[in-house]
């Protein structure tokens, strides 16, 4: 971990609110900014994040000096951990308790060989429990930047994310911002934009407890699309959300 | 508390104490004297279970995909015939939703001689969840899975549900770990009718509920059978249909015919769920001619005939 030079995590209390695409948008940012990333997936049982920069098919292999993570391409820019890249088959269930997972992630936290790296995002499975316990003793004596939670507009979300807040003042893990995702949908017929999720959630948590609001991302099906093609990698550069995650890594940039 | 070392045998083992990984471990020297044999509490929780008749579980490997809102429907649906009591179980602690959702967020539950009585959502719809426990609604329960098992017990165990349930529904948190296993384990001997799995079309929650599937049938769980929620969006402006979430692999449907599992159908994403989500009111009260309500209840209909075994067509 002395290799790395910035470490961000990305959080939220409830599952399905896009943590992965998140931290996926989030790391294409940062590439496309000019720096070398990391990501480490630690949903151990729900991996998406192969799935995600449309790598599913790579394996990770191991060095003398530990686990070499997956490249999205020759440059090295962009390194993937996830422990879909372990599975002999991606039906397979990881059916783990809490002690197996802990070693799990302590073990990719210690045997990964990221080089040197300028920013480390790790994706984080839903709740505050094994894995969000063990990631904060590991991540006690490193320098952290801090963290980004992720929620969806709607009460029923926001519920869930303000314990995840509250966990990040009981582990001190410095809160980042709030990023609302699938903030309204705009129609691709009548182009009038529906609040599916309600509207608003995100930016009200973000005022509650006093902590940067980083911004809404509404639901894009061609975001969608271009992880159902497995195409984000070539694909995201030029679509409406990149430019919406410009700015919400610029106002990460800029704290 | 103490974190098991990884390979931990488990106290109920009867290498408890004794393997390998216990070497070093605080607690070796208890469970190494404790008695061996099959948790004593099965017995207990398996008496406490005697009257209720069936036992089903909402599961999905991926979150937000609306686990609790299916839970709440079908426990809704169920109660709406007066002579039936239902009884949900909430076993996602670290983000309880289903207390909100069934509109009663803020409610307490009380302890009585007989045990912990529920908190109802109607007279004969009886709901437990750890929301009912907490001091403050915002307070993060941060507990290892040993802790979530130990309470899990206690749901089961020590919750006066009065009558004798028609039906108990226990909804769970996203994943394949401590709960998820736990629950099998404490619900098994006492028959459990099986496991209603949901899903969303993408193939990002698809290969999540995969896993999930293959959880349920290397642990003996029955798979009554698989939705599709947020299939679809009808705006409410011009009535157009498009997909958000868009079935590039052939959407739940294809994935139940793949692994061989009852398709129960596919359930459009409505607003007006989420808004009825975030108020706790009855979907089925609040829009009855919806097109969410229709298919509900196609799915719901599918879903009593896996239950009482009857094969669909």
């Amino acid at each position: 971990m002395d290799q790395v030079k910035h470490i961000w995590l990305v959080l939220s209390g409830k599952g399905g609110v896009g943590k992965s695409s998140t931290t996926t948008q989030l790391a294409l940012t940062l590439v496309e900014k000019g720096y070398k990333v990391g990501v480490l997936d630690i949903d151990l049982t729900g991996p998406s994040l192969p799935r995600m920069f449309g790598v599913e098919d790579k394996k990770v292999h191991q060095s003398s000096a530990g686990w070499v993570p997956v490249y999205t391409d020759s440059t090295q820019k962009l390194g993937l951990m996830s422990l879909g890249f372990l599975l002999s088959d991606r039906g397979n269930s990881v059916v783990w308790r809490g002690p197996k997972k802990t070693a799990m992630i302590r073990q990719f936290m210690n045997d990964v060989v990221w080089q040197d790296l300028d920013y480390l995002i790790i994706d984080t499975p839903p709740g505050t429990s094994d894995e969000h316990i063990t990631i904060a003793e590991v991540l006690k004596d490193i320098k952290t930047d801090g963290a980004i939670l992720v929620t969806t507009p709607q009460e029923v979300a926001a519920a869930d994310v303000r314990k995840e807040l509250n966990f990040c003042r009981k582990v001190n893990f410095k809160v980042l911002g709030v990023v609302e995702n699938m903030s309204g949908y705009v129609c691709p017929h009548c182009s009038e934009c529906t609040n599916i999720f309600s509207k608003g959630g995100g930016e009200a948590l973000a005022r509650q407890f006093d902590v940067p609001f980083l911004g809404k991302v509404p639901l894009d099906p061609r975001f969608i699309e271009l992880i159902e093609k497995q195409n984000i990698l070539e694909g995201y550069k030029t679509s409406d959300l990149a430019k919406v995650y410009e700015g919400i890594v610029d106002k990460i940039l800029i704290e | 508390m103490e974190t098991p070392p990884e390979h931990c045998p488990g106290t109920e083992s009867e290498q408890a104490g004794l393997a390998d990984a216990c070497a070093g471990c605080p607690n070796q020297e208890i469970c190494a004297s404790a008695p061996k044999g099959p948790d004593p509490d099965i017995p207990a929780i398996t008496e406490a279970l005697r009257d209720v008749q069936h036992k089903i579980l909402v599961l999905s490997g991926k979150g937000g995909v609306g686990k609790s809102t299916f839970a709440a429907m079908l426990g809704w649906a169920l109660s709406a015939n007066e002579n039936q009591e239902v009884a949900m179980l909430d076993l996602d602690f670290c983000g309880p939703s289903l207390a909100r959702i069934m509109g009663t967020e803020g409610e307490q539950i009380h302890a009585a001689a007989s045990g912990w009585t529920p908190v109802y959502a109607d007279d004969n719809l009886a709901v437990m969840s750890i929301a009912y426990m907490l001091p403050n609604s915002d307070e993060a329960v941060i507990w290892r899975g040993q802790k979530k098992n130990g309470l899990i017990k206690q749901f089961l165990k020590n919750v006066d549900w009065g009558n004798p349930i028609d039906y108990m529904l226990v909804d769970t948190p996203p994943g394949t770990s401590d709960e998820h296993l736990s629950i099998n384990q404490y619900m098994s001997p006492s028959g459990l009718d099986g496991a209603v799995i949901i899903t969303t079309p993408q193939e990002v929650a698809l290969l999540d509920v995969r896993k999930e599937i293959d959880f349920c049938r290397k642990a003996g769980i029955r798979v009554l059978g698989l939705i599709e929620n947020m299939a679809g969006f009808v705006c409410p402006n011009c009535q157009g249909k498009s997909d958000i979430f868009i079935p590039t692999t052939g959407g739940g449907k294809q994935l139940a015919q793949e692994l061989n599992v009852p398709f129960l159908g596919s359930v459009p994403l409505d607003p007006r769920i989420g808004q009825c989500s975030d108020r706790g009111e009855n979907f089925f009260e609040a829009f009855p001619d919806s097109v969410v309500t229709t298919a509900l209840n196609g799915v719901i209909t599918q879903l009593n005939a896996q239950i009482r075994g009857i094969p669909t067509p």
